[in-house]
């Protein structure tokens, strides 16, 4: 039987005043002007409550360049939802973020590029973001709101993971989530770039691990594990169509965030399809999920109800079919292909393709 | 924690009924938890007015059991979820 979801992801906007070059917005970014209005997406939270959603993440680009925000976090909170802003800081002020908590917002996710502003404002290309994400930090806490830390590593900034952990302390977040890039629309066009080494990777896990046991009480680290060095592939997003849903700002209903980036599939978009029917009866939503649609080896595999096959981005990008086996897979008969390009990235220079719309 | 601190919510914590599941959920930063029955009576007697001897006395009225018994069960699981961030004194 098919369960409800658990989190909507509304991605309210793809306008953002940073061009991180792993961005997880498709290559092909939403306008301005085929963004949803205040009142559809206040129908789309609704539907997402009584659908069974418990969380939202209001996220983007970035969720502060819609400036209805305050009105779309009071819909949120008045549907039921538990609300969590993803943010990456630079547009945040104290009345604004007043005007959210008092809306009802509970938690702020809150991005840096590195702990370095020379380095995380390269990444980001923005002059000064850094600076502004460390008082956007400060207002967060002086606000009252629980806050966590995000930062996305890669080869340009894992080295610094020590000085990330010290920042979230320094920022008193109660969680810091490091989360390796993941590999497909923007960031597969600057792997080469990003893939970090098996050596800084062996680093940095002992470095999560020790930090663990040390502030046990006081941080809690969530580490998300890269696919190009591991032999298994992640759950993502906890099976296809199992636990989240994502609405893109044009209003198309999708099963993760990148789905868009798979060519040739269609979604149902909020302008005529309701959550509740998307969830339960779109194609792209039955597709992958479960495990019957599994080709070998995962059909029958022991771990085919733990990963559930893995990403169908990340097969689709480098094997060119979303069915296959996730290519994380030792198992996969693309598996090399990681290896290959981690070849690649050891000679590669670290120039960026920036996120530009 | 002790007798006379008043545990409340930590930051970004909540106790919510989901009523599509019709069950108990703890909410919090990017993460949910499914109290058990005993932390549920607890989290429900969560007020951020009420002390943990307050709790205690009504739960050992409620269940009318040995208030030493329920006291250290209560201190327990106090303890947990203030481990977990879910309480703090
Ligand atoms: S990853 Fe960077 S560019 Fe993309 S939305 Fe977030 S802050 Fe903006
Ligand atoms: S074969 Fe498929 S189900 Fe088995 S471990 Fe690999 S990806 Fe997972």
């Amino acid at each position: 039987m098919t369960e409800p979801p658990l989190a909507l992801l509304a991605e309210l906007t793809h306008r953002c005043p940073l061009q991180c070059p792993y961005c997880s917005n498709p290559v092909a970014l939403n306008g301005p002007g085929e963004e949803l209005s205040t009142a559809e997406w206040t129908r789309v939270f609704q539907e997402a409550a009584a659908l069974g959603c418990l969380q939202i993440h209001l996220s983007g680009g970035e969720p502060m360049a819609r400036r209805d925000l305050v009105e779309l976090t009071a819909a949120a909170s008045a549907a039921g939802l538990y609300t969590n802003l993803i943010t990456s800081g630079v547009l945040m002020d104290a009345p604004r973020l007043a005007a959210l908590r008092d809306a009802g917002l509970e938690h702020v996710q809150l991005s840096v590029q590195d702990a370095e502003a020379a380095s995380a404002d390269r990444i980001a290309n923005l002059p000064g973001g850094h600076a502004k994400k460390l008082v956007a930090a400060q207002l967060v806490r002086d606000a009252g709101l629980a806050l966590t830390l995000n930062a996305v590593v890669h080869r340009q900034n894992l080295d610094r993971l020590p000085d990330l952990i010290e920042l979230a302390l320094a920022m008193e977040a109660g969680r810091l989530e490091v989360a390796h890039v993941q590999y497909y629309g923007w960031a597969l066009a600057n792997r080469a770039a990003l893939l970090p080494t098996r050596a800084q990777l062996d680093a940095a896990t002992a470095t999560v691990t020790r930090a663990r046991a040390e502030l046990r009480g006081r941080l809690v680290i969530d580490y998300v594990v890269p696919d190009y060095h591991a032999s298994r592939p992640k759950a993502c997003m906890g099976g296809w169509g199992r636990r989240f849903l994502a609405v893109s700002p044009a209003g198309r209903i999708l099963p993760c965030h990148a789905a868009e980036s798979i060519e040739g599939m269609v979604f149902p978009n909020v302008h005529d399809t309701a959550l509740h029917a998307a969830w339960f009866g779109a194609e792209a939503f039955t597709r992958f999920r479960g495990t019957a649609w599994m080709p070998a080896p995962c059909q029958g595999c022991a771990n085919a109800e733990q990963d559930w096959g893995g990403c169908r981005c990340q097969a689709f990008a480098l094997v060119g079919d979303a069915a296959a086996t996730d290519p994380a897979c030792a198992l996969s008969p693309h598996h090399h292909l990681l290896a290959e390009a981690l070849d690649e990235a050891a000679s590669s220079d670290s120039s960026y393709r920036y996120r530009r719309l | 924690m002790i007798g006379t601190d008043i545990p409340r919510f930590g930051p970004g914590m909540k106790l919510r009924h989901d009523q599509a599941r019709d069950r108990w959920t703890v909410m919090g930063p990017e993460r949910m938890f499914l109290p058990d029955e005993t932390a549920l009576e607890i989290l429900r007697l969560v007020d951020g007015t009420r002390s943990v001897d307050a709790i205690i006395d009504d739960l050992a009225a409620r269940f009318a059991a040995p208030r030493a018994e329920i006291g250290a069960d209560v201190l327990a699981m106090l303890a947990d979820l203030a481990t977990k961030g879910v309480v703090r004194a």
